[in-house]
């Protein structure tokens, strides 16, 4: 009984030390990526006693800035809320990783132990409907700003979500229809499959188009270029005008975790979770070929290592996509979600039943 | 007024296509100079930039010859100024930021040697007509120097004795003695 609490606060310092780290140095890697893109070298200037470290003291400088500036809240806002939101923001954001499966279940001493937080039976409407409630943040930091910008940004959130919301769901669907499971493990545990005896049956192998689709609702979500329709930096300044020190930082955080947390996801469904190809719980194998065993621990420290690599390929592919597109106008975002996404998401769902169907 | 309009083609209007496009310059980029940065880390290459940036304090870039910096006056190898106050350079100034008090040189064969010689920084518009005015290898803006900020007037208010210990940077001077060097005639072109 007290083990398994502690087991499960193990997991929970696991996963969140993880994703509170990979935040922290995402903020680095955003500076120095663009940079290395743009043919510059980047923030390298903090020093600690003659050290530079290729600029990873600026996390910790800014940080310590944030922590020291001045806690500012409008005297027309709403104090309370203008404080509630940016909790919601990095709550919504860090809660999502609870249902993703980081590891096949681990058998150590009798026991078996689910590499997951909480297995819930409804994981991926879990992740949708926080997904969802993120955009809380938005809308209660504009309007309890008491700012016209604010609140303009927070609108635009608003509208960029029905946009948005729908077509992530309705490209779900397909997934849920491939692996007949809403829990992530199941699906994570299917994608172990093989098509024709070779090709793992990943997510983006069952569901090519589900995936682009999924992953540009998703880059939406985060509120990030080219979906930033509610910071818009350069017109409106956005919906946390008004904030100012740490809670500003957590917001500037929250959306750093959010990248991560839409990294989690889409690695969960579409890219295997944690199943590295022709690598079973038996050991290394080809297909019917031979095996090589491999021993348990072995194997799933293989399995979490993988899944957390291709969680940081996705945080980089989502910061290369950041620094190369420019922002959608207001219009365009919205003719994009509704006339475009929407449909070819529903066209996906048709095209997967028939192919459940005939097969 | 001219609207340049853009119909997006078929397949860009899919987007998809494009933004793969616009992704793979950009990843070429960061592969390109990825690759560099590490092997300038393990030392190699090091001929090769991975980035164009210049690290400014650390390092400087080469001045082109021709570029004109601070003022000085160059000196006779007695050390006083080869100035001999003609006031051409006051004349030619567009700014009017240089002020001459000419006096009697007791040499009769220069004749005349400023007794002040000001360049008011503040006004200077960094032309060169002045350098190029002067007819006797005096006046030159080869220091390489950018004007340093002041808290007066009076500290941005360049004088002889000032003007005449600055030196050429190296590899610029573009005057034909250096400080201090070559003949003591004060009239190379025979004024």
């Amino acid at each position: 009984m007290y083990l398994d609490v502690i087991i499960t606060l193990l997991k929970i310092a696991i996963v969140f030390g993880f994703v509170l780290n990979v935040a922290a140095i995402l903020s680095w890697a955003e500076r120095k990526q663009s940079a290395v893109m743009q043919d510059r070298i980047g923030a390298n200037r903090a020093d600690v006693l003659g050290f530079r470290i290729f600029g990873l003291f600026h996390p910790i400088a800014d940080t310590i800035k944030m922590l020291t500036k001045e806690d500012w809240v409008p005297p027309a806002g709403d104090a309370f809320i203008h404080t509630l939101a940016p909790f919601l923001a990095l709550f919504t954001a860090l809660v999502v990783f609870a249902v993703i499966p980081f590891g096949d279940t681990l058998h150590i001493a009798g026991r078996d132990i689910p590499l997951q937080i909480a297995d819930l039976n409804v994981g991926i409407l879990f992740i949708v409907a926080f997904g969802g409630l993120g955009f809380y943040s938005v809308v209660l930091a504009g309007w309890s700003s008491e700012n016209k910008y604010s609140l303009l940004g927070s609108i635009r959130g608003a509208a960029q979500l029905i946009s948005y919301e729908l077509a992530l769901g309705l490209s779900i669907v397909g997934i849920v229809m491939a692996y007949g499971s809403i829990e992530l493990d199941d699906i994570a545990r299917g994608q172990g499959q093989y098509v024709l005896g070779v090709i793992p049956y990943w997510g983006i192998v069952a569901q090519p188009l589900g995936f682009i689709l999924f992953f540009t609702a998703a880059m939406a979500e985060t509120k990030r270029v080219p979906f930033d329709l509610p910071e818009s930096e350069s017109e409106i300044i956005g919906y946390f005008t008004e904030y100012s020190g740490m809670k500003f930082g957590a917001f500037w955080m929250g959306e750093f975790i959010e990248v991560i947390s839409v990294a989690g996801v889409v690695t969960a469904l579409y890219f295997g979770g944690w199943q590295i190809p022709f690598l079973s719980n038996q050991g290394v194998f080809i297909p019917g070929l031979f095996t090589i065993p491999l021993p348990h621990l072995l194997v799933t420290l293989l399995q979490v290592s993988a899944f957390g690599l291709k969680v940081l390929f996705f945080c980089w592919f989502m910061l290369l996509v950041r620094w190369t597109l420019p922002r959608f106008r207001y219009d365009q975002l919205m003719a994009f979600g509704w006339k475009f996404m929407v449909p070819l998401a529903l066209i996906n769902i048709v095209v997967t039943g028939l192919i459940k169907y005939v097969f | 007024m001219k609207i340049v309009g853009h119909n997006l083609t078929t397949k860009e209007s899919f987007y998809f296509f494009e933004i793969a496009k616009g992704l793979w310059i950009t990843s070429q980029h960061f592969i390109y100079n990825m690759y560099f940065h590490i092997a300038h880390l393990l030392g190699k290459y090091p001929e090769v930039p991975a980035a164009v940036t210049l690290q400014y304090p650390e390092e400087k870039v080469q001045l082109s010859r021709r570029w004109r910096g601070r003022h000085r006056i160059n000196a006779r190898p007695d050390g006083s100024p080869r100035c001999v106050a003609c006031m051409l350079c006051e004349t030619v100034c567009p700014v009017q930021c240089i002020h001459i008090v000419a006096g009697e040189h007791p040499d009769p064969a220069i004749e005349k040697y400023p007794v002040s010689f000001e360049i008011d920084v503040t006004r200077c518009c960094w032309c060169g007509m002045c350098e190029e005015a002067c007819p006797v290898d005096a006046l030159y803006m080869d220091t390489g120097k950018s004007p340093e900020p002041g808290f007066s007037s009076e500290d941005l208010l360049y004088r002889k004795e000032q003007l005449v210990k600055e030196t050429p940077l190296p590899g610029c001077q573009r005057s034909l003695n250096a400080p201090g060097q070559g003949p003591m005639e004060a009239n190379p072109l025979g004024l």
